[in-house]
């Protein structure tokens, strides 16, 4: 049960064995996202990230633990970057270990959906020419977070 | 002016660079009970830019890193910040 926001790139490989290694023989789902070379305007050639040091840990660990017991899960662990990212190196990594495969994957993809539209990030995009925009909120993930409280009543 | 005798206002993003300012101390007089107040407050002191900037439709507001609504109340030592929807992930 853990949360790590850092500056520095992450291996995703490494993060797997040590979720893994907390409780061998469960389901263990995990998701990595990377930073993408396009988006809906034009060419990214670099991402920098934003965030609200000590709000963004309070966060992370709240969505966490609200999965945790939601879904009865054994272990999770989030790991998200910010500062300045290059095409193709992962941001963000969650992983949920659980008895079953059902609680696993509903936890993970849980915590994803929250962890969008509630934590403290604000992502800059680089074009190639040297430009840059914020980039907007998208109500897909409004939806997809909404889905979730939906869910529980 | 002393952080302990007001709250202390942190804006992000796209806020932090139109107002090209990170955060700011600003004094709790007797009718700044709200963070409504506290916009009024900032815009009434910074002019058309600050009025354009945290008058935008989806702006959120935490209040000691938690989001509230804007009649949330105030005390001295809060933590305030504006910002716009998150983007992370």
């Amino acid at each position: 049960m853990s949360v790590t926001v850092q500056r520095e790139a992450f291996d995703p490989t490494q993060e797997y064995q040590c979720l893994l290694a907390a409780c061998p023989g469960a389901a263990l789902v995990t998701f990595t996202g990377y930073v993408r070379d396009i988006d809906e305007q034009a060419d990214v050639a670099a991402l920098e990230l934003e965030h609200y040091p000590g709000m963004t840990e309070r966060v992370l660990a709240d969505i966490g633990a609200q999965a945790e017991q939601q879904f009865g899960l054994q272990a999770w662990r989030i790991v998200h970057r910010y500062g300045r990212l290059a095409v193709s190196d992962p941001i963000v990594w969650v992983g949920t270990l659980a008895p079953h495969r059902g609680a696993a994957f509903d936890g993970c993809h849980f915590m994803m959906d929250a962890l969008k539209t509630d934590a403290p990030f604000w992502k800059k995009t680089y074009r190639p020419d040297g430009s840059s925009d914020w980039v907007s909120a998208k109500s897909e993930d409004d939806l997809q977070r909404q889905r979730w409280r939906d869910t529980r009543t | 002016m002393d952080a302990a005798n007001g709250v202390t206002v942190k804006f992000f993003s796209l806020l932090r660079e139109a107002l090209d300012c990170e955060e700011r101390i600003v004094a709790l007089t007797p009718d700044i009970t709200t963070v409504e107040a506290l916009r009024q407050q900032l815009i009434a002191e910074g002019g058309t830019v600050w009025e354009e900037t945290l008058t935008q439709p989806r702006l959120l507001i935490a209040v000691n890193q938690v989001v509230v609504a804007s009649e949330h109340g105030l005390a001295l030592g809060d933590e305030v910040a504006f910002f716009p929807p998150m983007t992370g992930g």
